[in-house]
């Protein structure tokens, strides 16, 4: 089964997948590097780097790349990466903000797929290019303006997704921390739904709110958080795409953990 | 293709070698489960309710400590959750949700404390519950962790394989944790209270605890009794003091009475209002021991005449099975030992009792560990350790036990491999260092980064190869409280606050001599030492020791004639020593040298600042 929220599916199961695909109903996009993807992946998927996503992710080009893979308004697609869903998450956002409804990530690793010793191959599928619409989607994205006049409302709440440590270092005013390692069970890049809220709830994280997530520089482990927020029936998220680098370089105001050597507690 | 059978709890899997090959050894699991899953549900609420100010914030600071969750440096939003490991003992499935709690709620590393806890620090107040959670699956807790509880049960890591004990304590030291654990007369003491097992006088610290215990076999008319000598009193801190013995020899059946008559007497008469002399050391010294002495006497008589039959340890005594891990082939053929082994083996391993084994101790930084060196470390003690689990130190590391010697060499490419193979465990240049400031709300100084520092420096130096100083100790705690236990080190250090004009600088109390072995005696203070003047210091002090060593004489055996007197040298007292440190920790003005008034790991001006400590409350 797949994990049906109140929004929808966010992530697709092993064996769904399968079957999908021997259906051939549905587009598979693996982002891991180029290299990676050739000596093998998931059969009939198309591989698309994240990295050559982001050279540019302009509506235009997206839409340019989504209809080179073949993949129409109708089409169901599944992103999967093999970096605990993060770059995965991201592609599937971009997807999403262009107008595709139907995207789903993997539930799992691509190496965990593996390891489960089920099929790959090295074919490079044939796609058929197909004429996809464009409806973009603002209101799951957040830019840096939008953002700076979103936190000084109450009911708008602000997750910092980077590792701990960073966070303690430097951080948007007024932000959370929840490190993208919390929202991954063991085998699985998201935590089951029921985990994901009693954890969400601890820090009053609720469905009422405007929720904003925001990582290091390009929102790949806040794309996974915003697909958390959604797998846990918390639908009003938005991705702040550009994430911290961005914050900084327009040097907008930052608060730090005072008083305390933290970094000398970690052993790396 | 051959097959082979495997019992699990309910039927036969049928494996083919070639699967085999694949698996690591049959886990050892943990034999007890310390954890109760309703604590984190309960847990969970009290924050909230707490966060909605319907907790008064001191009886949830002595709740949240209850359960083992202390407080953060300057912050109420986070916490440092102190996970117990009674005896030591930590399995490997233990270790690995250790990895990943780190990873989810923690900073990606933690931290060996030197009581046998794993501690996760900057955790968020919100997520300790998460924790709790966690731990339950693999049997931990971290309940009476902190507060005024008995504290987490410890046991030498050598206990059962030390080639000097009479016998293994393990079994006695859990029995205890197991019988104070959630116990309604340990949950509300006039302060904490600590258990130390050990093994022999020389691995254990039995006389600077509340109670200390050294196993000891009896003859009594040709048959054999078990028990132990037990010390009472002793303890680090603020003022410390050494423990005295009880008895010449407490039989094993009056382990229990005695362990509750003094925790009675404790309660009953322990200072409650007084938080800074507290602690039962405090009692002992006002009273006398003699009085103390006969009370606990007095009092076991009547606990042995009221308490049920029933009331007794359950001491499992079975045999831990020790069974070498198959050597998984052709993995390592003929492969070469990588260099630096006879070095590491030299100054990281010990011969246990049972022939051919090892012991084997991992050098930390100031007892911390990253996530992925645990998540290595779990499959290290699987395939390596014949008892299938590992034991925590007294000393920031943790121990491999019954390593068999043919494996050693390969045991060291892997800890290779993740880290965790430098040399030096078991010498003096693995300083113990406190959190400091790195968490701590008390600290002064980041004693956490100067340990790393000195390590860094030592190793480099192979300091750790020089066998006159392998049996010293350097202990650093950041400020008077003792956490590093610096009193009992050959050179230990504890922070403060220097001036020159209005520009202030760590600096350290310096004292030498301390021990805690059969002779032991609290280190002699000698001169406060700047933070950044702390190793040229101890250089000079082993520059000292050579040009007046006799033969045979290490660091420690020298230090301990100059303090107790009995010097012959130049050096006759720890005067003559401090003569020549003086010059070197003259302060340097802020123009000549402005890195001198800077702690270590910070680039912003020193000075001292503290929150509310939380030892007391």
């Amino acid at each position: 089964m797949c994990c049906l929220t109140d929004s929808g599916k966010i992530t697709t199961d092993v064996d769904t997948l399968r079957s999908e695909i021997r259906d051939k109903s549905v587009r598979v996009i693996d982002v891991r590097r180029e290299g990676d993807y050739k000596q093998d992946h998931i059969p009939t998927a198309v591989n698309l780097p994240l990295a050559n996503l982001l050279s540019d992710d302009s509506p235009e080009r997206v839409l340019k790349l989504v209809n080179s893979m073949g993949i129409d308004d109708e089409t169901p697609v599944v992103v999967y990466d093999d970096t605990f869903g993060a770059l995965a998450s991201r592609v599937a956002w971009t997807l999403e903000y262009l107008g595709h409804s139907d995207v789903t990530l993997l539930e799992t690793t691509y190496s965990h797929w593996k390891s489960l010793g089920l099929e790959n191959d090295s074919a490079i599928p044939e796609v058929q290019i197909r004429e996809h619409s464009m409806k973009l989607h603002p209101e799951i994205l957040a830019t840096s303006d939008y953002l700076e006049h979103a936190k000084t409302r109450d009911d708008v709440i602000l997750i910092d997704n980077r590792e701990r440590l960073n966070f303690l270092e430097q951080h948007i005013p007024g932000a959370i921390s929840l490190p993208y390692r919390t929202l991954a069970s063991n085998d699985k890049i998201l935590r089951s739904k029921e985990d994901m809220k009693r954890l969400l709830d601890n820090r009053g994280i609720t469905g009422d709110s405007e929720i904003i997530t925001y990582c290091g520089s390009v929102g790949t482990l806040s794309g996974l958080a915003y697909y958390a927020l959604k797998s846990a029936g918390l639908p009003n998220a938005k991705l702040y795409v550009r994430s911290f680098k961005e914050w900084k370089t327009l040097e907008k105001p930052t608060e730090k953990q005072e008083d305390a050597n933290y970094w000398d507690l970690s052993a790396e | 293709m051959s097959k082979i059978y495997i019992q699990t709890k309910r039927n036969f899997i049928v494996l083919t070698i070639s699967d085999l090959k694949q698996t690591v050894p049959d886990s050892a699991k943990h034999k007890i489960n310390w954890s109760r899953i309703e604590e984190a549900d309960d847990f969970a609420k009290t924050v909230k309710l707490f966060r909605q100010g319907k907790y008064d914030e001191d009886s949830f600071r002595r709740y949240r400590l209850q359960h083992g969750a202390y407080g953060t440096r300057m912050t109420g939003d986070y916490a440092m959750v102190r996970i117990k490991l009674p005896a030591g003992e930590i399995y490997p499935d233990q270790i690995e949700k250790i990895s990943q709690l780190s990873e989810q709620y923690s900073i990606g590393s933690a931290h060996f404390s030197t009581r046998e806890n794993i501690q996760l620090h900057w955790v968020i107040l919100e997520d300790v519950s998460e924790i709790f959670r966690g731990l339950s699956e693999v049997g931990l807790t971290s309940r009476e962790a902190c507060g005024n509880s008995v504290r987490n049960v410890m046991c030498s890591p050598l206990s059962g394989v030390c080639p000097a004990e009479e016998f293994d304590s393990t079994p006695y030291a859990l029995a205890t944790a197991r019988f104070f654990l959630r116990n309604p007369m340990s949950q509300n003491l006039p302060r904490k209270f600590k258990f130390n097992f050990t093994c022999c006088e020389k691995h254990g610290m039995v006389r600077m605890v509340d109670v200390g215990l050294i196993p000891q076999i009896r003859d009594i008319d040709g048959t054999s009794q078990r028990g132990f000598k037990i010390f009472l009193g002793g303890g680090l801190g603020n003022r410390s003091f050494v423990g005295h013995q009880l008895e010449d020899f407490t039989p094993e059946e009056d382990l229990l009475y005695t362990s509750i008559a003094v925790m009675r007497i404790f309660d009953r008469l322990g200072d409650r209002k007084n938080l800074a002399r507290n602690r039962m050391r405090y009692l002992v010294n006002d009273m006398g021991w003699d009085k103390f002495q006969n009370l606990v006497f007095k009092e076991r008589a009547v606990v042995r005449a009221t308490q049920s039959v029933i009331t007794q340890l359950e001491v499992d005594k079975t045999p831990n099975v020790i069974k070498r891990p198959i050597k998984i082939s052709n993995e390592d053929g003929g492969e070469t030992i990588p260099d630096g082994y006879a070095r590491w083996l030299k100054t990281n391993t010990v011969k246990q009792t049972q022939e051919d084994y090892r012991s084997v101790f991992l050098t930390l930084e100031a007892g911390d560990i990253t996530a992925s060196q645990l998540h290595g470390l779990s499959d290290i003690i699987r395939n390596f350790s014949s008892e299938g689990m590992a034991r925590s130190g007294f000393e920031q590391n943790l121990a491999l036990r019954y390593v068999h010697e043919d494996d050693l060499p390969r045991l060291y490419s892997k800890l290779i491999k993740i880290g965790l193979a430098k040399s030096g465990a078991l010498t003096m240049t693995a300083p113990i260092g406190c959190s400091g400031t790195t968490s701590c709300n008390l600290a002064l100084t980041n004693s956490h980064r100067l340990a790393k520092e000195i390590q860094r420096k030592f190793l480099e130096l192979k300091l750790d190869e020089d066998e006159d100083l392998g049996d010293s100790s350097i202990k650093i705690s950041g400020c008077p409280n003792s956490c590093a236990q610096h009193g009992i080190a050959t050179l230990g250090f504890f922070g403060g606050g220097g001036r020159v004009g209005k520009d202030m600088y760590a600096n350290y109390q310096m004292s030498i001599g301390g021990r805690s072995d059969g002779d032991t005696m609290l280190g002699q203070t000698i001169l406060r030492v700047p933070a950044k003047r702390i190793i040229t210091v101890i250089l000079k002090v082993i520059e000292i020791f050579k040009a007046n060593k006799k033969s045979g004489d290490t660091l420690k055996s020298w230090i301990h004639r100059v303090v107790n007197g009995n010097e012959d040298s130049e050096i006759k007292s720890i005067a003559d020593i401090k003569k020549i440190l003086e010059p070197i920790v003259i302060p340097p003005t802020i123009e000549e040298d402005p890195d001198f008034y800077l702690d270590y790991g910070s680039d912003t001006s020193y000075h001292t600042k503290t929150g509310k400590g939380e030892c007391a409350a």
